[in-house]
């Protein structure tokens, strides 16, 4: 190992020609495992694996290896994207293609590798093989890259992302790793990587879409005696785990990244600011940083080249609203996570008061990426105003969830259809939610929209951070909203009036919209219908007067959703109507006279008094009484509640 | 307790305010809570007012005042778990716990949280409990699940 380090070192993070000796590169073959001797398998794990069942898995083939092929070697690597086809196992087998095979649970494993080691291999659960140049391709099999998830992808931050073990540092080195690093600190100026940077167009991943090479020159020419880069890694939408995914599978290109944003700023600390409950990620990570560490790829004086580096990772105490900038920096300095007025922008006085950059997890990624192939061929990629590719964390409804990547300029359908393949059959579409919980819908007429700043935000669309859900005819929209309006109410720190009171306000009118009222007559229906008319005032002052982005977004699924359902909306106040089916208490729920037995549990449990009847004898319910909690529905062992 | 508190605020030594919030979340990962006794050690350390550190430890939801049961569930209420309906989950858990979220029943047994997203999309509703997950959860499952849990503590 250590002799590793040092050839490692020396002949190809220090060597002074880009091109490495053929010696050299045979090396780096051996340490990418690319012709193997023996068979190697691989297996996922990252968090969805580990939910999938992965960990069993390989404890099953740890087991059946040392039992039955010592020789063979076994590989954690990370997520490789599709939730759906966890846990993932990948067999390589000397001289041949990968086989992946998916979905590959514990009691699976046996007959498996039976199979595999005495050539009897099994197309069952058969995901596809992937070819490199000079290996026996296995006839009749599909390949891994024509699968439509992943023909329609273009996957270069993602590129590591499940081919490698994300705790050796030896081969993301061997992979070319931490070269872009070492030759930015040892031959660039903090000026000139800035000036690549900008060229190539990058702006930042987080939904605002800065010109990230920008920022960066803007912290770098404050006079200060000590800069800080944060990178944010505090992705708590719901519904979103881009990030956490990035984490688990490819944590040293993202510490490059970091290094090489910290170098162009001339900040000697930077800092990770993780999410909390993602400990997994965590402890990757920091084992990430401990190996770079030990290479001295931080630290005094890196390299010789007069330049300190050190990087520390905090974990977030909870709350949403610390994902904002200013909120970030109070957390950082043990203060109350509350939004500041901006400016002065954290480049010119942010933590501490000195300049401060904060990237998050992505744009990060793209900088070694950047740094390697230069800002001219990440031009080639994307749109004119918006270069590069776009992570998204596709969920919901879909029949393929996972994270994905797409070069910008892609449609939203072509994520949808091709990609996610569509939502499950027999059901009807119904929209898109992209940027989570302050997001905004997007319906199927909006679909041929294509991922790029400036086309999104003509629409009043964001592009958030990476959530993208699929949702379809089961989900009732007013209940969705009001899912993401009491989100943002626990998560509103308080400070300014308009998102304190108002996000409290919309969420009241909203529940009563999907409550029974109480007595018909005093004409609720026209009271409730004025609320939603107050709604739309209330969303636009707190558009207009909150003091950060978590409130002036909050209304933003509100007023989409009544832009683009109105009817629904309507359907629930005047005809107390959900057409999903979802929300509780519009439900009217009556006895089904043949299976009713009588036993009495649902009268018993029903808070109003609402149920009669006599023991043995089918019971009934009173429709007006009836406040449609549905305890009478989960309670019947006789599935007698009917519910409409 | 106290002894590994001492040691817990040894490491800070300068004990600076930006040190505040990675003791508290040390001290809870060692205690699994905030006492009382250790929000005034960390006040007089710090030369901080105690009101102020628990505002601050309110202030964010991963803090905890209380001992956290012998089960700690973990409810996923993302999105995705949202529209697999883990609200139906959130409620069979409070009516067969009868707590609120943070809150230990009374006999120390079971205590649960409502998380944003656990990053298991695919197999919502999620629930983790004591560091397992359970995947496609029903509702009706869980009275079952919890009473086998219960069997487990009493019998350990």
């Amino acid at each position: 190992m250590e002799d590793l380090k040092t050839f490692l070192l020396d002949e190809v993070l220090l060597f002074e020609s880009d091109t490495l000796s053929q010696g050299t590169e045979k090396v780096l073959q051996q340490v990418r495992r690319e012709k193997p001797a023996q068979p190697v398998i691989y297996v996922s794990s990252g968090t969805s694996s580990i939910i999938a069942g992965s960990e069993k898995t390989y404890s099953a083939i740890e087991s059946y290896i040392s039992d039955n092929e010592p020789s063979a070697g076994l590989v954690k690597v990370g997520c490789t994207g599709p939730s759906n086809f966890e846990p993932l196992v990948c067999i390589q087998i000397p001289g041949k293609n990968k086989l992946f095979y998916r979905n590959i649970t514990e009691e699976k494993v046996e007959p498996l590798l039976n199979g595999v080691f005495h050539n009897d291999i099994s197309t069952d659960d058969l995901a596809g093989q992937t070819g490199t140049k000079g290996f026996e391709l296995w006839p009749g099999m599909p390949f891994m890259d024509e699968l439509p998830f992943f023909t329609h992808q273009k996957r270069i931050i993602l590129s590591n992302c499940g081919c490698y073990d994300p705790e050796s540092i030896e081969e993301y080195i061997a992979r070319g790793g931490y070269r872009s690093y070492v030759k930015a600190i040892r031959h660039y100026t903090f000026e000139e990587v800035c000036d690549i940077i900008e060229r190539s167009g990058l702006r930042g991943r987080s939904g605002g879409g800065y010109l990230t090479g920008l920022k960066w020159k803007h912290a770098l020419n404050t006079t200060s005696n000590a800069r800080y880069l944060i990178c944010n890694a505090k992705e708590s939408d719901p519904g979103a785990f881009t990030d956490r995914t990035i984490l688990e599978s490819d944590p040293h290109r993202l510490i490059e990244g970091i290094a090489i944003a910290s170098y162009a700023i001339g900040a000697s600390n930077a800092i990770v600011f993780m999410r909390s409950g993602s400990d997994h990620a965590k402890n990757r990570l920091q084992k990430a940083i401990d190996r770079a560490r030990e290479y001295g790829l931080f630290g005094h004086n890196i390299f010789s080249s007069g330049y300190n580096l050190d990087i520390v990772i905090k974990i977030e105490p909870g709350a949403f609203v610390c994902g904002e900038e200013t909120a970030l920096i109070n957390t950082l300095e043990g203060k109350r996570g509350m939004p500041q007025l901006k400016p002065p922008y954290p480049t010119t006085a942010g933590l501490f008061g000195k300049p401060t950059v904060i990237n998050n997890v992505e744009t990060l990624m793209n900088v070694p990426l950047i740094m390697q192939n230069g800002p001219e061929w990440f031009r080639t990629l994307g749109t004119e105003n918006s270069p590069g590719t776009k992570v998204f964390a596709v969920a919901g409804k879909g029949r393929i969830s996972g994270v994905v990547e797409v070069e910008m300029g892609t449609s939203i359908r072509s994520i949808l259809e091709d990609i996610a393949d569509g939502i499950h059959e027999g059901k009807e579409f119904k929209a898109i939610q992209l940027g989570g919980a302050s997001g905004s819908f997007i319906t199927s007429e909006n679909l041929d929209l294509k991922i790029d700043y400036e086309e999104l935000k003509e629409k009043g669309i964001g592009m958030g951070a990476g959530g993208f859900v699929i949702i379809d005819e089961n989900t009732c929209m007013v209940d969705l909203v009001r899912y993401y309006m009491e989100f943002i109410r626990n998560e509103s720190c308080g400070k300014c009036i308009p998102c304190r009171e108002g996000t409290g306000r919309m969420l009241e009118i909203l529940e009563s919209v999907i409550r029974k009222p109480l007595n018909e007559e005093s004409g609720t229906t026209l009271e409730r219908f004025k609320g939603v008319m107050q709604l739309e005032t209330i969303a636009s002052v707190m558009k207009d007067t909150s003091l950060c982005g978590l409130g002036q977004t909050a209304p933003n699924p509100f007023i989409s959703a009544l832009k683009n359902f109105r009817d629904e909306f309507e359907e629930h106040i005047f005809d107390r109507k959900c057409r999903a089916n979802i929300c509780r208490g519009l439900r009217s729920f009556s006895i089904d006279v043949d299976k009713c037995t009588g036993c009495t549990a649902c009268a018993a449990k029903c808070p109003v008094n609402a149920i009669y009847g006599t023991r043995l004898q089918p019971f009934f319910i009173v429709e007006e009484k009836c406040i449609g909690c549905g305890i009478c529905f989960d309670i019947c062992k006789f599935s007698a509640i009917n519910v409409k | 307790m106290s002894t590994d508190l001492d040691i817990i605020l040894k490491k800070y030594k300068q004990g600076k305010r930006e040190d505040l919030i990675p003791i508290l979340q040390e001290i809870q990962e060692d205690a699994g809570y905030l006492s009382e006794e250790a929000i005034v050690k960390v006040g007089s350390f710090l030369g901080m007012s105690t009101t102020k550190i628990f505002g601050l430890a309110t202030f964010y939801d991963r803090f905890r005042f209380f001992p956290s049961g012998k089960v700690q569930i973990r409810i996923c209420h993302g999105t995705s778990c949202f529209l697999n309906g883990s609200q139906s989950i959130i409620n069979k858990i409070k009516e067969e716990t009868g707590v609120i979220p943070g809150q230990t029943t009374r006999d120390g047994n079971f205590s649960y949280e409502i998380v944003s997203c656990m990053g298991g999309c695919h197999n919502g509703p999620l629930i983790n409990v004591n560091g397992e997950y359970h995947a496609h959860i029903k509702a009706e499952q869980l009275p079952e699940l919890i009473k086998k849990l219960k069997y487990v503590i009493e019998n350990d």
